[in-house]
């Protein structure tokens, strides 16, 4: 696997791991940190879409392909990186495999996050991800504070 | 950052030669390389190999250095390593996403 393959995140949460496995892998809480309202739930196989909330992206649809859910263990899925292009039709095109697995930290939890599968991805799409996303994101994130500020 | 296409058109020029590419694989092998290590095993001379080194230099693929009497030279990777931006940009996502997830389960 070449190194831009894959991408992986490892955060100690100050939180016991059902707490972090109920906000990963239930659709509702996962909707509310992620900034997407999803309808359905996380069961293996399940295709679960929804309304992007940000406002930059409310005409989205994200869509995740579930594949594993183990309780308090792993969670996996798949979906189309940076699919922000409404007139993309992202369908035909590869997935990447995103890996939650949760760990006993001290009195926390280790979450590792692992994506992979990027080298399938069109070097078109990328250089165009990339450019369609300068300021966007941090735009989201301000909103997010915001949201976490007021509550 | 924009990448236009107009931006991009000196880059694409810049490695549309063969004897240039070469150079770019060669110092993709890793650090900075001297111009005799860089002639060393091609047909031509040092001052050939300096001109294609100067237009990879304007295009920004090649950053060149002295280091008394030679001159060493280096790849640019940001130039050319799309793909890793790319990845850099995900990561970027995926730490702001998880420091959200942190605020929201530490709570």
């Amino acid at each position: 696997m070449s190194t831009t393959d894959r991408i992986e995140k490892k955060i100690t949460l100050r939180a016991p791991r059902s707490r972090v496995w109920r906000a990963v892998s239930d659709a509702r809480e996962f909707g509310q940190w992620f900034g997407v309202k999803l309808e359905g739930a996380f069961t293996p196989g399940a295709h679960v879409t929804g309304k992007m909330t940000n406002p930059d992206y409310a005409h989205l649809t994200m869509e995740l392909w579930i594949e594993k859910v183990e309780p308090e263990q792993r969670l996996s899925y798949r979906w189309h990186p940076f699919a922000i292009d409404p007139k993309v039709d992202y369908s035909k095109e590869p997935t990447t495999l995103v890996e939650f697995t949760l760990a006993d930290s001290g009195d926390g939890t280790l979450l590792t996050v692992v994506e992979t599968g990027f080298d399938a991805v069109p070097a078109a799409r990328r250089a165009k991800a990339f450019e369609m996303n300068s300021g966007g994101w941090e735009h989201q994130s301000k909103q997010i504070e915001k949201y976490l500020d007021a509550q | 950052m924009r990448s236009s296409a107009a931006a991009k058109a000196p880059i694409f020029a810049a490695l549309g030669d063969e004897t240039r590419l070469g150079l770019v694989a060669r110092l993709s092998s890793g650090g900075a390389q001297s111009i005799a290590r860089l002639t060393d095993g091609t047909p031509l001379t040092r001052q050939a190999i300096t001109k294609h080194l100067r237009v990879l230099e304007l295009a920004g693929v090649v950053r060149g250095s002295r280091h008394g009497r030679e001159s060493a030279w280096e790849l640019q990777p940001r130039k050319l390593d799309e793909a890793k931006r790319y990845l850099d940009r995900i990561s970027a996502e995926w730490d702001a996403a998880l420091s959200r997830l942190k605020a929201f389960v530490e709570d």
